[in-house]
């Protein structure tokens, strides 16, 4: 069925059934491909998407249930304050290595800041725990979310 | 001698190991016809440099970026002697071209055995020093002054007696008239102006804003976008499959089917995924049907027994074990290993009658259109590959298995199809990095050091299919890269027993290759022997690596920094584990804790290196902190297990990584070198398990042989 959607502050007619993860939308049919599959089921991160605000798996999240809701992308959670500050962070400590994973990694960091202007230690490897990285950035990773912090 | 060694040595030399038939010493001397990219008129001085009349100076990516920063820092040679600053310039893939993209050292297009720096640090700055030199000439023709009173900078000649500047821009129309030249004078190390500085990733921007195109991203007009099954059973086939309840999931448009695999069809990859889950398959599981991880485990204990090939033989182990006696005999195992890199394997292909284009990420370019060509019977020069960052190579990336299924889909798609593996998909059709045994034979002298020392590894030989050069009388020269060890003891022996998986289970290569392999047995094993003979594990190593000063200052520093003299409460321990590979040296020393409650707690990991000549600093430290996470992850969890001929194992639930708050406390210190530049994307990764081994042993006793560790070890009962 034809669902209306609102992402990054635009409005897109998608035809598909309301079980499809929201992630496929995004990438294949509106093309947004900066959101990332990785695992599928919800164990990895790399999907990681703001909805209405809170950071949301899209490869988990049916269609239908984001209708209706603010979809916030990596392609524009620099609009944010907080999103512009990680993604700032993220260049200033040079976190990035293959890069797949990061813009979930930065979805949920930005969320993280969001809710949490100084987080601990302990607070960020709660919310980051849940996003997987091959490449081992996580000691810039943490570093970088501090820097953001800091900044703010 | 190993594959490393040999490349070293074949770098040392100046000549190529096997490249030169193909490309030469590298440099292509001569203005090359435009790229397909190119606007007519461009200055193409060399394969690897695109100067247009206007913008930015293109600069084309021999090797593939798959997160160790081979861009930033190929960038940064071809930029120091151009004179050009890094805001000038902007990076392309290479397209498919082994005669101008190949690996100097390799002789193909493969980005891969942390080579790249050390084969095209002088390649990548030459090319850069003839095209300036190029520009230098036709802008001092111009003005009627000689070139030498001229100099280059940020893209621009410069006369200085006159105060004139000529943009490069401005310089291609009179440039190809000059000759280029043969003799190409280079920079010495104190005139680097951009090498050896911490330089930031030129990659960085577009993957922080989510721009970053990796293959997955491709989206071609008209893409179709397909989820695959593949038959679960290593040597298995498709039996039957009724199309009917995918075909009647909104948005599938077909179910193809090869002789191992089924296709979904869809106008997205959701539906594609809903369509394949509805299907009812029926495998054959082939002669493999019933083997499990016991029966892989029981050939290869029985292989350690097998007929072993030479290798490296100084001295007469044979004697001096019968002189010195008692025998010390350590057997250490490793287990099947996935890649996991976070892009799950893809392909988009639009195979059309004439012609057909692959947009893919992939180590191996060369191979990968060599492969769409075999499938579809289409000349070489019809297929085009579009080559993408990759989400993680770790050597999954060196094989064209998905290329290659991908391909048998597309023929029989109209128009151009992705093809998108699951997670489940990627685990469970890896090519896999097999088991691996090791036995270590030692006898000491009365002074308690080594004097016989034979290491028999057991393992497959991948080289035998994926690079026939670097096998040598049967001996798969990568397996036992490392096994010579760096340690002088008077009589050593090292042999190798081929020793395959079953039909059907693809084996490749894995981070850290053949040193990942022999590190562990040869630091675990000298770890045993020092403590057998109550002499500190340093002191030990340091009495054996006089002859090996580069060794040595890395172990040092490391010492230092680690505080390894410092004493440590009870049921804490450090492990130290040092190698040599890939052109580097590196020292690495673990500190663990062992609680009450019996967990593992790894509290900080040191690791030194020296690498030679650095190019960029700051990725010589990511790529450090790098290859130990993915050590660590192998080294807690990583073992596939087998059941019904087929992998287990599905997703990061039952195949877990490391993730951030498992990440300890990691410190890199760089040892200042001018040698030449080693390799780095590995050099982190062959050290973690036995340092950590080595660490747990003083911990709590308790010398542990097989990986992944076992947590359950510690528990006390």
């Amino acid at each position: 069925m034809s669902h209306s959607l609102l992402v990054n502050g635009s409005e897109y007619a998608v035809d598909v059934d309301d079980d499809i993860p929201l992630l496929w939308v995004l990438r294949d049919t509106i093309g947004l491909t900066g959101t990332k599959f990785g695992c599928g089921i919800a164990l990895c991160g790399a999907c990681t998407v703001h909805v209405d605000g809170l950071p949301m798996r899209s490869c988990v999240l049916p269609v239908g249930d984001a209708v209706g809701k603010r979809v916030t992308t990596i392609e524009a959670v620099g609009d944010t304050a907080e999103g512009a500050r990680i993604q700032k962070a993220w260049l200033d400590i040079d976190v990035i290595q293959c890069g797949y994973c990061q813009s979930g990694q930065i979805m949920s960091a930005t969320a993280l800041l969001a809710a949490n202007p100084s987080p601990t230690d302990d607070d960020i490897d709660a919310v980051m725990a849940g996003n997987i990285c091959r490449c081992g950035t996580y000691p810039r990773i943490r570093a970088a979310i501090k820097l953001a912090a800091k900044a703010g | 001698m190993s594959i490393h060694d040999k490349v070293n040595a074949s770098v040392s030399r100046r000549h190529f190991l096997i490249g030169a038939s193909l490309t030469g010493a590298g440099l292509v001397i001569g203005l090359q016809p435009s790229l397909s990219s190119a606007a007519a008129g461009d200055l193409e001085p060399n394969p690897f440099i695109r100067i247009p009349a206007d913008g930015k100076i293109a600069l084309i990516m021999p090797s593939v970026e798959m997160g160790q920063g081979i861009y930033t820092s190929v960038a940064m040679l071809l930029a120091e002697e151009l004179e050009v600053t890094l805001d000038q310039v902007v990076l392309e893939h290479a397209p498919a071209d082994p005669t101008r993209y190949a690996n100097p050292l390799l002789g193909d297009q493969i980005t891969g055995g942390s080579l790249a720096i050390r084969a095209v640090y002088e390649q990548m700055r030459k090319a850069g020093a003839s095209a300036r030199m190029v520009l230098v000439n036709a802008a001092a023709r111009g003005w009627g002054v000689a070139p030498d009173t001229c100099t280059a900078e940020a893209g621009q000649v410069v006369h200085a007696a006159s105060g004139r500047r000529a943009a490069y821009g401005s310089l291609i129309q009179a440039a190809p008239s000059e000759t280029v030249p043969q003799d190409v004078p280079l920079k010495p190390a104190s005139s680097f102006k951009v090498i050896g500085q911490s330089v930031r990733r030129l990659d960085s921007p577009e993957k922080v804003n989510g721009t970053a195109k990796f293959g997955i991203d491709a989206r071609p007009e008209g893409v179709s976008y397909a989820a695959i099954a593949i038959c679960p059973h290593f040597d298995g086939k498709l039996r039957s499959v009724d199309d009917k309840p995918a075909m009647a999931v909104k948005g599938v448009k077909q179910i193809v089917r090869v002789e191992d695999a089924v296709a979904v069809v869809a106008d997205n990859t959701g539906a594609a995924r809903k369509g394949l889950a509805a299907l009812a398959i029926e495998w054959d599981p082939g002669p493999s049907g019933d083997l499990s991880l016991t029966d892989l485990e029981k050939r290869a204990e029985d292989a350690i027994g097998g007929k072993a090939l030479p290798h490296i033989k100084e001295g007469d182990v044979t004697k001096a074990e019968a002189e010195n006696g008692p025998v010390h005999e350590f057997v250490y195992r490793m287990p099947i290993l996935t890649h996991s890199a976070m892009e799950p394997m893809n392909c988009t292909l639009h195979v059309r009658k004439d012609s057909c284009d692959v947009w893919v990420g992939t180590q191996v370019a060369g191979r990968a259109r060599q492969a769409v060509a075999d499938v579809t019977g289409l000349p070489l020069d019809k297929v085009v590959v579009h080559n993408h960052l990759l989400g993680g190579g770790f050597g999954r990336r060196l094989d064209v298995d998905g290329v290659i299924l991908a391909a048998k889909i597309a023929k029989q798609v109209d128009g151009p199809v992705k093809v998108t593996w699951s997670r489940e998909e990627d685990i469970r059709h890896d090519c896999y990095r097999y088991l691996n045994y090791s036995k270590i034979t030692a006898t000491l002298g009365s002074d308690g050091m080594p004097v016989s020392w034979r290491h028999r590894v057991i393992g497959p030989a991948v080289m035998a299919r994926w690079l026939p050069a670097f096998t040598r009388d049967g001996i798969d020269l990568d397996i036992m890269g490392g096994a010579e060890s760096s340690y002088a003891i008077p009589n050593k022996y090292t042999e190798f027993v081929r020793h395959e998986a079953p039909d059907g289970m693809l084996t490749g290569n894995w981070r850290g290759v053949g040193a990942t392999r022999n590190i562990f047995p040869i630091e675990g094993g000298m770890d045993e022997l020092a403590h057998t003979a109550k002499i500190d594990p340093i002191e030990y190593r340091r009495r054996l690596l006089q002859h090996k000063p580069r060794l040595l200052g890395a172990l040092d520093l490391a010492a230092e920094k680690a505080g390894w003299s410092n004493a440590l409460p009870q049921g804490k321990g450090r492990g130290i584990a040092l190698s040599e590979d890939f052109g580097s040296f590196a020292a690495m020393i673990s500190e663990v804790g062992v609680g009450e409650d019996g967990k593992l707690k790894i509290d900080r990991i040191v690791c030194t290196v020296d690498c030679g000549q650095v190019v960029n600093p700051d990725t010589v430290e990511a790529q450090i902190q790098s290859g130990i996470v993915y050590g660590l992850s192998a080294a807690l969890y990583g073992r596939i297990t087998v059941q019904n001929g087929a992998v287990v194992e599905s997703n990061f639930d039952d195949s877990p990584v490391l993730r951030i708050h498992e990440t300890p406390k990691i410190e890199v210190y760089i040892v200042p070198s001018s040698e030449a530049p080693g390799g780095i994307g590995e050099v982190g990764t062959p050290g973690v398990a036995p340092s950590l081994f080595n660490a747990i042993f003083v911990a709590t006793g308790k010398r542990l042989r097989s990986l992944p560790i076992d947590q359950n070890d510690f528990r006390r009962v």
